[in-house]
């Protein structure tokens, strides 16, 4: 190998340290127009009228948009195309986008929306949990399954009940996880371009332009042939730009009303209202364990604030019961989960994507487990991991599993055995575990085509472009897909270029989500470099009068490996190539394998293959102010292999940092309807200051089923964390702070109620009576199922 | 009413004549009027770090500043820390090190960093963090970052 493994730069890093990449908000068209959306005020409301004379007679004032021009709804799910444009009669939450303004320039529409009146009639709003169980007069949203329950649903995975009787030990808890949100650098921003010829470009800091493309469509009413989405570079996404938005539909709305380029910035308050962050779960767990440490059961239920509307939220739901099951083995499972609609910016998914709420339940109770049966909380995981090539309670297929060198790694790196439970008091070490899809196995519309394309051009210059709709968002997604290309052809970086996420220019990848990108472009990329290589083969070897099998490409050549002076360079290849072929050009897609889960909902877990990690917190804790002093972080990370060391470990090392935010600070709150902090000075995020040392280590065993033996790094990070830090807390001075954030506060009340003789726990009290819908009853492979559920009509897939 | 002012800038050691309107501030001026739009925003409040640029070689937050306070001074953008062509030693680390993954806080960055090397060449970890202290990024976990910052200050003559 000599690139794949190898800490190279990214193809994009000199242009990013330069100031040239170019970002949504850097595009500027000769006679662009510059948009603002008024957004609503109130959390719950009908719209009685809205006046816009005064803005229409403002001058320099070029278009005003209002909701009922575009009637048609959108959202990310097809079981949720709940969203409007602009809001039409009724606003659901306080910055839900209401009316937009093109104007000459962003000054002129500022002032604009000011001169709007809206009249609203307010009604009451949602904002807890609590609240949005309970039966209401006035549903946020008509097609909810049942008053603010947006959906329910319900599995068991063979019989729990008689599972906990065996149990020699039954731990019952509840767990909240606060919402936050993606907080990105970058500021969403999209501009438009509408032409004669009846053709629209949007470009956008979008990380799913082919969705986006589909929403313009049916908003629009437009074919979809006629639309091209460019997605921009993103200034960090991390599933916040995700969704098709309101102010992307806007805007190309706007440009076709105006005849000009359009471009719209969002604020960072306005920021905080697009949202899609994490959603704030409420959980009750239930584990079953023998004396012997051995897992019976689980039963799992969650109740998910989803904000006023769908987004993932669905997805999101089967979410926090999907993965509970891929890292440790239970023979019996239960999970019941519920979405609520509030009247809040929407949820939807956030880094780990409804997976670290649950995760961060299990692995405290995994924690409590160890400690009442005397086990060492690692020896207890280590004794019920999940086997290789194996399938879950739930019907989940793994494959390599390198979660017990990940445990062994940095229970070794942290010297774990000779400070657990033996620090002084006030100092703390806590570990916990993960693991993580590499890309969800169905795409998010039912469809039967592949959900990952790559096109390769071959110059007779000797370059080779490479076109995939894949998009970067930092993550490095454009480097891979280089690096693939380069080592399989035989070249440096240097003779490629990477042309992404244009839906004119480039084959159908459908985005940087469910860490997908690296498996299923990398796929795509393998498949495309492989054809080009045999077209290139058979040329050199006609011309050194060699056989096809003989032809090695390395280092630029394509030479003759019995004898390497017999060769040629890569260009005069193509140009061999090219002679005997005609043009070159090769495709190559990636499809997942089929699941295992064939149950109703059994859609959203499968991947093709997991990511795990194990990670080890050391941390210090005043127990005058519960002030907590973050020591070290040690993360394991089971790879598969790395493409490039020095971006997995980047992206170990920013999943850690997101994780500490998400255990220490960031939250998302609201008073009497409004959001708390929507700014990045109030909202809380971790600083230069509050970072510790991380020691990343990558566990390599290659994966068959990605490219060079890859999985994700992306997310799976990130989960473990959380769980690990509460865990020290516990090990450092003896509470159990059974929520996030960890708040000194929280800290200072359950050392307060130790010293009181009470319960020396900080968390949710209880869980609300709620009733999920239509249980499916599934066995589990050990007990002769097929993957379907019992109780369950003949379900079919639909097709495209 | 709103007015256009002409505004005389030293922008990267050149002289720049422009006419905005005296509301917009250094930022806005820099990205939309001057066409420099490697200085990025954040926050647009003074927040987050993301449009620091160089006001005669001390760090400043170009969304706070008005322009027409400016005259006289001199401004670096991250259009101006390469020269000639040559990526500065901090540019180089960053982007061998994976010190810019999204990108987008990281021209700021850079200029807070050049500006910290340049009253201290040597700075410590702690000092680094310090220095870093207004500055958010959250792509990195800014461990890249100190350790680019560190690169370069090890040697900078040996940088290519």
């Amino acid at each position: 190998m000599n690139i794949i493994g190898k800490p190279l730069r990214k193809v994009d890093a000199a242009s990013k340290c330069i100031g040239q990449t170019v970002f949504a908000d850097d595009i500027f068209l000769p006679q662009m127009l510059y948009a603002k959306i008024l957004r609503s005020s109130r959390p719950y409301a009908r719209i009685r009228a809205i006046d816009t004379s005064a803005a229409e007679s403002l001058e320099g004032v070029k278009s005003i948009l209002l909701g009922q021009e575009l009637p048609i709804t959108f959202g990310i799910l097809p079981v949720s195309q709940d969203e409007h444009t602009l809001a039409i009669d009724v606003v659901r939450y306080v910055g839900e986008p209401v009316v937009a303004v093109a104007a000459i320039d962003e000054e002129t529409a500022e002032q604009a929306i000011r001169l709007i009146k809206v009249e609203y009639e307010d009604l009451p709003p949602v904002m807890t949990i609590p609240d949005g169980v309970k039966p209401t007069a006035i549903p946020i949203q008509a097609y909810a399954e049942e008053g603010n329950i947006h959906k329910s649903v319900s599995f068991e995975f063979g019989d729990t009940t008689s599972a906990f009787g065996k149990a020699d030990l039954v731990l019952d808890d509840v767990f909240f996880y606060q919402g936050s949100t993606h907080l990105p650098m970058e500021q969403h921003a999209a501009v438009a371009s509408y032409h004669p010829d009846g053709k629209l470009t949007v470009w956008s800091s979008t990380q799913t332009p082919h969705y986006v493309h589909r929403a313009l469509s049916r908003v629009l009413e437009m074919p979809a042939s006629r639309i091209q989405v460019i997605a921009c570079s993103n200034g960090g996404g991390f599933g916040g730009k995700s969704d098709p938005f309101s102010h992307e539909i806007a805007v190309a709305k706007l440009a076709m009303k105006s005849g000009r380029p359009v471009k719209i910035a969002l604020t960072r308050e306005e920021v905080f209202y697009c949202h899609r962050g994490r959603h704030p779960v409420l959980m009750h767990s239930k584990l079953g364990v023998g004396n012997d440490g051995r897992f019976t059961g689980l039963r799992f239920q969650t109740i998910l604030d989803g904000g006023a509307y769908g987004s993932y939220g669905v997805a999101s739901t089967y979410y926090t019961g999907a993965l509970q099951t891929t890292t440790y083995h239970f023979p019996t499972y239960q999970f019941q989960g519920a979405r609520l609609f509030t009247n809040k910016p929407p949820c939807g998914p956030k880094r780990g994507h409804g997976t670290p709420q649950p995760r961060f339940a299990l692995e405290i109770q995994i924690d409590k487990a160890a400690e009442l049966l005397g086990i060492d909380p690692a020896d207890l995981r280590l004794k019920n991991l999940v086997p290789p090539n194996s399938l879950t309670v739930n019907w989940l297929t793994i494959r390599t599993i390198g979660l017990q060198r990940c445990i062994e790694k940095v229970v070794e790196a942290s010297d774990w055995k000779n400070k657990f439970r033996k620090l002084a008091f006030g100092r703390g070490i806590g570990l916990a575990c993960s693991c993580y899809l590499t890309g969800a196995g169905l795409p998010i519309y039912w469809n039967n085509m592949p959900q990952s394309g790559v096109q390769l051009k071959l110059d007779r210059s000797g370059l080779v472009t490479v076109f995939c709709g894949s998009t970067e968002i930092g993550q490095g997604s454009d480097s891979i897909l280089a690096y693939i290309v380069a080592e399989i052809l035989g070249i440096d970086c240097s003779f490629i270029r990477v042309v992404t996420g244009d839906t004119d220019l480039t084959p159908v990848d459908l985005g940087s989500y469910s860490s997908r990108v690296t498996l299923m472009t990398g796929n795509a990329a393998i498949q495309a470099a492989e054809r080009a290589r045999a077209l290139l083969d058979e040329a050199v070897a006609e011309e050194l009068k060699i056989p096809k099998n003989r032809i090695v490409a390395a280092e630029g050549r394509m030479f003759d490996s019995e004898d390497p002076s017999k060769a040629v360079d890569f260009a005069k290849a193509v140009q061999l190539a090219e002679a005997k072929f005609g043009t070159l050009g090769t495709v190559g897609s990636y499809t997942p394998p089929k699941s295992a889960a064939k149950y109703k909902g059994g859609g959203v877990g499968p991947s093709p293959t997991y990511s795990f990690s194990a990670a080890v917190v050391e941390l210090v804790v005043d127990p005058e102010t519960g002030i907590i002093k973050l020591e070290k972080t040690w993360i394991a990370h089971d790879i598969g292999r790395a493409i490039n060391p020095l971006l997995a470990i980047g992206q170990v090392e920013g999943s850690v940092y997101m994780g500490l935010g998400e255990a220490l600070m960031e939250e998302q709150e609201f008073r009497l309807g409004v959001h708390k902090t929507p700014s990045m000075l109030d909202y809380k995020s971790p600083t230069s200051m509050d970072m510790c040392p991380v020691e990343t280590i990558l566990v390599e065993e290659p994966d068959p089923i990605g490219p060079f033996g890859a999985k994700e790094v992306g997310q799976g990070p990130l989960l473990p964390i959380p769980p690990a830090v509460c865990n020290a807390v516990y090990d450092a001075v003896g509470v159990r702070i059974d929520e996030i954030p960890v708040s000194p506060e929280k800290i200072l009340k359950a050392l307060k109620a130790k010293s009181q003789g009470k319960d020396g726990r900080y968390g949710p009290p209880s869980f609300p009576a709620i009733e999920y819908r239509d249980a499916m009853f599934i066995l589990p492979p050990w007990e002769g199922g097929d993957g379907r559920a019992m109780n369950q009509p003949e379900y079919t897939r639909k097709g495209v | 009413m709103r007015k256009k002012r002409l505004l005389k800038l030293t922008v990267n050691g050149e002289q720049r004549e422009v006419a905005a309107y005296s509301t917009r501030t250094l930022l806005e001026v820099l990205r939309e009027d001057l066409g420099l739009a490697g200085t990025k925003h954040g926050c647009e409040v003074g927040e987050c770090g993301t449009c620091a640029v160089l006001l005669d070689g001390q760090p400043a937050l170009s969304c706070l500043l008005l322009p027409t306070e400016l005259e006289g001074h001199n401004i670096t953008t991250i259009e101006g820390l390469a020269q000639h062509g040559q990526l500065d030693s901090l540019q180089t680390t960053f982007a061998d090190l994976g010190a810019a993954q999204c990108g987008y806080c990281t021209p700021g960055i850079l200029l807070i960093a050049k500006a910290l090397l340049a009253e201290n060449p040597q700075p410590s970890r702690s000092q680094i963090e310090e220095a870093l202290g207004g500055n958010l990024c959250r792509c990195t976990g800014y461990l890249k970052i100190f350790e680019a910052i560190e690169l370069a200050a090890s040697n900078p003559s040996k940088v290519p």
